[in-house]
């Protein structure tokens, strides 16, 4: 490696920002590039055997906007979800002290390392007709949430939270709490605090986290199909519909695949532009 | 996300050492490719090697029994299994998969193989299998046949119809006259078996074997309809076999009186 080289080339970047491709060490700019191509080179071929004639026809097809709809609609309302209870979560997490404060935040990002079929059957074995609590949830209530739409936002919660937990808590850790203290100081109340000085500071944070979950819950496929089973218009995905295409139209699979990434990029870029500009 | 001016330097100095390791690795790989594509080809009749049997998900159980038999009938042999959905182990061997046997849950799935060219003379059927409705242990909904299914607040799950089981469910169900709204189409089999299984769904139509390698999870019940749609399971070999001879053996004895044993108890059928 050039170990010497390395951090005196930084230290004049950081003064500095040249042009790309000038200054740049080969040590990353290599595996850089690697890696980029190692992203790309499955969407292209994705989009170099995509049956194109047969594109309209797919995008005709009410089964394709019945799923696409579906998809959005249970990675948006996944996505609030996460954000309602993930907020408050990242905000414990991070300007809060408690005993084993360390083993919950490893415990929140669990589901990131778990798989998702196994998270699937651990949410039946927790929210199903005969689980832990769902039990209690259809003997009180009358809920049972597997082979509902319910389930499906449940199960995509489930695996996008954490994605938004870890962005808030990095940006909790960042900001800088003295703004927090000097409103309590001034007599505001540590709610008010939150609401007005912490949350307008880490919005940028929220605003990434929430794109990473959106995103996240959009391509679910393993907890969906597991938890919330597969019914077209209740809980088929536009995930679980490509995974069922493939199995016997592998053509009708790609344009899936494409519509499914067509709108996520769509949405994604609009979001860029508009929503993250200032982080 | 966060970023602090003083960890910058160290994290550089990783990044390096890790791109260095990207790359030993990918370097390693490609050589212990070309390797394993150079191997001696498996000939005459001492049987060496791995022999790699794609088979339907419905013939876990009695597929690895046979390997255990097969490796101890011949020594130096490993047998390994590739089980899942028949529609895509097929795909997997139409664009490549390195597979020396296919045993499959339908014929119109082997077909899938059979039309690419990728089978080695033409594929034999060597067991079938029946539907039967799979309820919760002691049967609470007093499920008899296949009426019974469409019982309001009943919760029934069904194979996919792009799945052999779902295919024939639906075969089934027309012959009947039944028509059902499912609260879900599994993937495969065994997602169906798994939601009765978890007291989740009350009922699922699934394979005779299926309920026979649950135990007592599950309760069968045998409806008259399914006649209308056994499933043939077909077996071949693959032409771009890497081991064909023991290709050859092990599909012996998936049709050999030893093996029709094991499957048999296993609750299939004889062909």
């Amino acid at each position: 490696m050039t170990g010497p080289q390395a951090p005196a080339a930084g230290r004049e970047t950081y003064r500095k920002p040249r042009a790309p491709g000038r200054g740049v060490p080969l040590a990353l700019l290599v595996p850089a590039l690697l890696g980029l191509a190692f992203l790309l080179v499955p969407l292209l071929a994705l989009l170099l055997r995509a049956p194109w004639r047969d594109l309209p026809g797919q995008l005709t097809s009410p089964a394709v906007w019945e799923a696409l709809r579906l998809s959005l609609f249970c990675a948006t309302t996944a996505t609030a979800l996460s954000m309602v209870v993930g907020v408050p979560l990242a905000w414990l997490l991070a300007r809060t002290e408690f005993p084993g404060r360390g083993l919950v935040r490893a415990l929140v990002t669990l589901p990131l390392v778990l798989p998702p079929v196994v998270g699937g059957v651990a949410l039946l074995l927790a929210l199903g007709r005969n689980g832990v609590v769902g039990q209690w949830l259809d003997a009180w209530f009358g809920v049972t949430l597997p082979f509902t739409t319910t389930g499906v936002v449940l199960a995509e919660t489930f695996v996008a939270m954490p994605f938004l937990v870890i962005s808030v808590e990095g940006t909790l850790r960042a900001a800088d709490p003295r703004y927090e203290e000097a409103a309590t100081t001034l007599g505001a109340s540590r709610f008010t605090a939150f609401r007005r000085v912490t949350l307008p500071l880490i919005a940028p944070g929220i605003a990434a986290g929430a794109v990473l979950a959106w995103a996240r819950a959009l391509g679910e496929f393993g907890a969906t199909i597991t938890f919330a089973g597969n019914f077209p218009g209740r809980t088929q995905t536009m995930p679980l519909a490509v995974y069922l295409a493939l199995q016997n139209d592998p053509a009708a699979a790609i344009a899936l695949s494409l519509v499914l990434l067509a709108v996520s990029i769509a949405v994604l870029a609009g979001l860029r532009d508009r929503w993250m500009r200032t982080a | 996300m966060t970023r602090f001016p003083r960890r910058t330097r160290r994290t550089r100095r990783i990044a390096g050492a890790g791109a260095a390791a990207a790359v030993l690795a990918l370097s390693a790989c490609s050589s212990s490719g070309s390797e394993s594509s150079s191997s001696p080809e498996a000939s005459g009749q001492d049987l060496t090697g791995t022999v790699t049997v794609f088979a339907a998900a419905s013939l876990k159980e009695s597929f690895t029994t046979l390997g255990e038999r097969f490796e101890k009938e011949h020594p130096g042999t490993r047998v390994t299994f590739n089980f899942g959905g028949s529609d895509s182990l097929a795909a997997g061997i139409n664009n490549g998969a390195p597979a020396d046997v296919f045993a499959a849950a339908s014929a119109k799935t082997m077909k899938l193989v059979t039309d690419e060219g990728h089978a080695a003379g033409s594929p034999g059927t060597f067991v079938r299998n029946r539907l039967e409705i799979a309820t919760v242990p002691g049967n609470p909904h007093g499920i008899d046949a296949l009426e019974d299914l469409t019982a309001s607040g009943l919760k029934v799950v069904l194979c996919d119809r792009t799945v052999p089981c779902g295919a024939a469910a639906r075969t089934a169900l027309e012959a009947g006259g039944v028509s059902l709204t499912p609260a879900s189409y599994e993937q495969d089999v065994k997602s169906a078996l798994t939601k009765v299984q978890l007291k989740e769904a009350d009922a699922a139509v699934v394979y005779r074997t299926d309920v026979k390698a649950a135990g007592d999870k599950v309760e069968g019940v045998e409806f008259p309809e399914a006649a209308e749609a056994v499933n043939d399971y077909p077996i071949a070999r693959l032409e771009n076999a890497p081991n064909p001879s023991a290709a050859k053996a092990f599909v012996a004895l998936v049709k050999s009186a030893e093996g029709q044993k094991v499957l048999g108890e296993a609750g299939f059928l004889e062909p």
